[in-house]
């Protein structure tokens, strides 16, 4: 953190002079900051983290002594209960993994091929392809999915434009169907594997694992990647404007192609924003849970349920609030692990022996 | 290397005419054609673009051409109805008074909370700054959703749910406005507060006269983010209020769509709902548009 104040720190120098005062004013200055962060970060999350250990009820004050420590029962429930509670976590968790996991590879490839698309200093018109791309980033996510209720409704407009191809486009926000097992069948694949049927991890049979999104899911993944490409393309945009020329046109006269540049010069200086938008679009895909709300409820067939909206449902809708706060902290904890796991597999590293023989190896060559 | 050779060659050829700072051949050049750019960059932005265009299309048409003709974007039995029963049948100028309501209180309040706090973080030497700052960075890493449950406790806990002041206190302090004025305010050279210091200025004077005024670029992308943030807010506003008459845009719109307010699937009045929704920040966005844009890549490069 850079320090701008020239004086000393505090502790090492007299209050006196034109800086006096400065302790009182300063917590004076944070005080709203410090209460309203305390009293509606702080202390909720603590009260929450009783919740998740007790068997609160939804009645009268969790603080009240008739509420009972339970320990890690609710946490239980959720991930070995053998119940229902512990399978709609599993299909929660399976949702969301497959959004997560075809979702955020996705944005980043599309934000960061529309900022290289836009950059270029000699395109004309280049301020409308940006705002084009950008603006459904600035919409609520409650009037994005009503359009997108609406786009990919039976006679919407996405069944109409495939309809022009001959393809009859599903009911997709009624489709439990996976996308993965759909594709089996069009090759004659129904049905599952004796391997797979048995019991998977929570609850959940490992066919149902691995059969990808929904056809619903799936729509709310197009949505999602709609709505951010704008976001990350305007940070790849930054980056790339950050990015000297002079590598480039080094790259330029030794015969590199364009690809090549891009792969080799370009995209490595554009390493801390692609930290920044794989991070950001983690902890955002691990969050759905607006539109899920807007739009399907978790259905059909628990489909599109995450994690987010299970752990709200279960609380506010089934009044199992030791169990939707103890969703609610799993799902924090996944969002950290993953997070961290991020940091740490793009983490900068010394150039390997190897990669450092592969450069001699072509030095000599030239 | 057939490939590459040739396309030295013209770069080489061409670098002459123009001045070599104004572009970057390794970054414009063309590995594929210009017209296949355009065409690509075009196609992209009509895939943008067109879910609005529908949706400003079908709010006008009938139900029956709704679900008839999706794709086309000239009704052909052009009608208001849709808003006609938004604004006259529906508690839809409620939810628009209470979004309003809610927006207004909020971007007044975190801009001046998040200069005030910033001034003190970036300027003031006092005693227990590092943890607060150290405070405001680790809430900023704990995601929204984990806290729906705890908000909703804290609430009821202090007798504020279902109330203007549970849905407007919780969301007056956002620890990104923090961020923005204190590294704006870093920027501000320090001789010209001293000079004010020296003619006997307190504190807040500093602070509100000279400081302030100052940092208008900044409260700006304040004003943006707080108006964008609170007026597109659902999810705080879900579990903070039940009442009819506390029910934001963003919340009616949203039981709107599981059809709990209407019959039959009623698309034009979805779309014209959502539509009229995005209008405010969608004004917003065009008039401060060049700052939005940059707002972004400050904050990276920060």
């Amino acid at each position: 953190m850079p320090n701008t104040v020239t004086t000393p720190r505090a502790g090492s120098r007299k209050s006196s002079g034109i800086r006096r005062g400065e302790t009182a004013a300063g917590w004076l200055f944070t005080a709203p900051v410090i209460l309203i962060l305390g009293l509606f970060l702080f202390v909720p999350v603590l009260m929450a983290i009783w919740v998740s250990v007790s068997d609160w009820q939804g009645r009268g004050s969790p603080l009240s002594g008739e509420v009972g420590f339970v320990g890690l029962d609710n946490y239980a429930a959720v991930t070995s209960g053998g119940g229902l509670a512990e399978r709609n976590f599993g299909l929660s968790l399976r949702n969301n993994a497959w959004y997560v996991a075809l979702v955020v590879p996705l944005q980043t490839a599309l934000s960061l091929f529309l900022a290289v698309l836009v950059n270029r200093a000699i395109l004309r018109g280049r301020g409308f392809f940006r705002t084009a791309f950008y603006f459904p980033s600035v919409t609520s996510s409650v009037a994005i999915t009503i359009l997108w209720l609406f786009l990919f409704s039976t006679t919407g407009v996405v069944n109409s434009f495939l309809g022009w191809f001959g393809i009859s486009g599903p009911n997709w926000f009624n489709d439990p169907s996976q996308i993965f097992h759909n594709a089996l069948a069009t090759i004659g694949i129904t049905g599952a594997p004796e391997a797979l049927t048995g019991g998977g991890p929570l609850g959940v049979s490992w066919y149902e694992w691995l059969g990808g999104p929904s056809v619903a899911m799936f729509a709310f993944m197009l949505m999602a990647i709609f709505t951010t490409s704008g976001t990350f393309m305007l940070l790849f945009i930054a980056a790339l404007q950050n990015v000297g020329a002079e590598l480039g046109e080094a790259g330029v006269m030794d015969g590199a192609s364009g690809w090549q540049r891009f792969w080799h010069i370009t995209l490595p200086q554009l390493r801390p924003t692609l930290f920044t938008v794989l991070t950001l679009g983690l902890i955002g895909c691990w969050q759905v849970f607006e539109q899920i709300y807007t739009g399907t409820q978790g259905g059909p067939a628990k489909t599109t349920l995450t994690p987010a909206y299970l752990s709200y449902q279960s609380a506010f809708v089934g009044q199992e609030w030791g169990e939707g706060s103890a969703i609610a902290f799993i799902l924090f904890l996944i969002i950290i692990a993953f997070t961290v796991l991020q940091r740490w597999v793009l983490r900068e590293r010394p150039v390997s022996k190897r990669r450092a023989r592969q450069y001699e190896i072509r030095e000599t060559a030239r | 290397m057939s490939e590459v050779i040739p396309a030295q060659a013209k770069v080489r050829q061409v670098d002459p005419a123009r001045p070599a700072r104004r572009r970057r051949p390794w970054a414009s050049r063309r590995a594929i054609g210009q017209p296949l750019l355009y065409a690509m960059l075009v196609s992209l932005a009509i895939v943008y673009i067109f879910p609005f265009l529908v949706q400003l299309a079908t709010s006008v048409k009938t139900d029956a051409e709704a679900a008839d003709s999706a794709l086309s974007l000239v009704p052909q039995t052009f009608t208001f109805a849709a808003y006609e029963a938004l604004f006259g049948r529906s508690d839809y100028p409620i939810w628009f008074a209470n979004s309003a309501i809610v927006t207004v209180c909020v971007t007044l309040g975190r801009v001046f909370f998040a200069s005030l706090a910033g001034y003190a973080l970036a300027r003031l030497d006092f005693r227990g700054r590092g943890v607060i700052f150290a405070l405001v960075v680790g809430v900023m890493a704990v995601p929204a959703v984990v806290l729906l449950i705890p908000k909703f406790l804290v609430l009821n806990q202090i007798g504020m749910y279902d109330s203007y002041a549970g849905m407007i206190l919780p969301l007056l302090v956002d620890a990104a406005g923090v961020f923005i004025m204190k590294n704006f305010f870093e920027s501000i050279p320090v001789s010209v507060e001293e000079q004010a210091r020296i003619d006997g200025a307190g504190t807040f004077r500093v602070f509100w006269s000279i400081v302030l005024p100052m940092a208008r670029p900044a409260l700006i992308t304040i004003v943006i983010l707080s108006f964008q943030g609170s007026w597109n807010e659902l999810s705080h506003f879900i579990v903070s209020t039940q009442s009819p008459e506390l029910t934001t845009l963003t919340k009616g719109v949203a039981s709107l769509a599981s059809g709990q307010l209407s019959q039959g699937t009623q698309y034009p009045l979805k779309l014209a709902a959502a539509a009229i929704m995005t209008i405010p920040v969608a004004v917003l966005f065009f008039i401060f548009q060049k700052r939005i844009m940059n707002n972004t890549e400050g904050a990276v490069k920060g």
